[in-house]
């Protein structure tokens, strides 16, 4: 399990190599990637990402034992980053291994569900006119409804 | 006891952190406190339906106990991903 919480950009064929190459065991890697977008109906110059150093790793980690616990995992990857970030750039990535598809898919379906509103980061766009803190939506707090039941009985 | 202010109720307040001397006994009674202080507290702990608090690290309620706890973080709901 790896948790890498960072201003600099990463590599996502390279993390996903290493990622992937590291176990033997596992059948199946996925991995979803996070990316700045251009707004709809506004150019966005950038977007800022703040955090809360020391409780975002351990929430992240605490998320991503979560996740290991509740599916038939291999192993998890989280990569996350902060500062001042352009459309295009990759902002975050997860990567789950386990030895069979659904597992996999479903962990990182869990991961990002949580990590939306679960990790303190906070978003800001930049904009034309001016900076807007990005307002976080009901359906991310609704989407934590369908993993709430009893694990084992899912 | 420290308190931390992330993201908008830190540019509301205008600092990113202090240290508070208070015997309140839980968050609620904390903010109370601090909305008493200056009109910028009050505008940043207008709703606090709007905030989240996390205690020395771990999200938290507003009526939880402040006995022991270290480290309290005023933030508006997460949005990573």
């Amino acid at each position: 399990m790896r948790i890498s919480v960072q201003s600099e950009p990463f590599d996502l064929g390279r993390e996903t190599a290493e990622f992937a190459r590291a176990r033997t065991d596992m059948g199946a890697v996925v991995t979803f990637t996070g990316v700045v977008r251009d707004l709809p109906g506004s150019t966005l110059h950038a977007m800022e990402i703040e955090h809360y150093p020391g409780m975002t790793e351990g929430a992240l980690k605490k998320i991503a034992t979560e996740a290991r616990d509740r599916f038939a995992l291999g192993d998890v990857l989280v990569i996350h980053r902060f500062g001042r970030l352009t459309p295009g750039e990759m902002i975050m990535m997860v990567a789950t291994a386990a030895p069979h598809r659904k597992d996999a898919f479903d962990a990182a379906e869990f991961l990002m569900d949580y990590l939306k509103s679960r990790a303190p980061f906070w978003k800001r766009e930049i904009t034309e006119d001016g900076a807007a803190w990005v307002a976080a939506r009901d359906a991310d707090e609704r989407a934590l409804e369908r993993w709430s039941g009893d694990p084992a009985g899912d | 006891m420290d308190v931390l202010y992330f993201a908008w109720v830190r540019e509301r307040i205008g600092i990113a952190r202090e240290t508070v001397n208070t015997s309140a006994p839980t968050v609620n009674d904390l903010v109370d406190e601090l909305r008493a202080r200056e009109e910028r507290y009050a505008a940043a702990f207008e709703d606090t339906s709007a905030l989240r608090v996390a205690l020395d690290q771990e999200l938290s309620e507003f009526d939880a106990s402040l006995e022991g706890v270290r480290e309290v973080a005023f933030f508006p709901p997460m949005t990573g991903g």
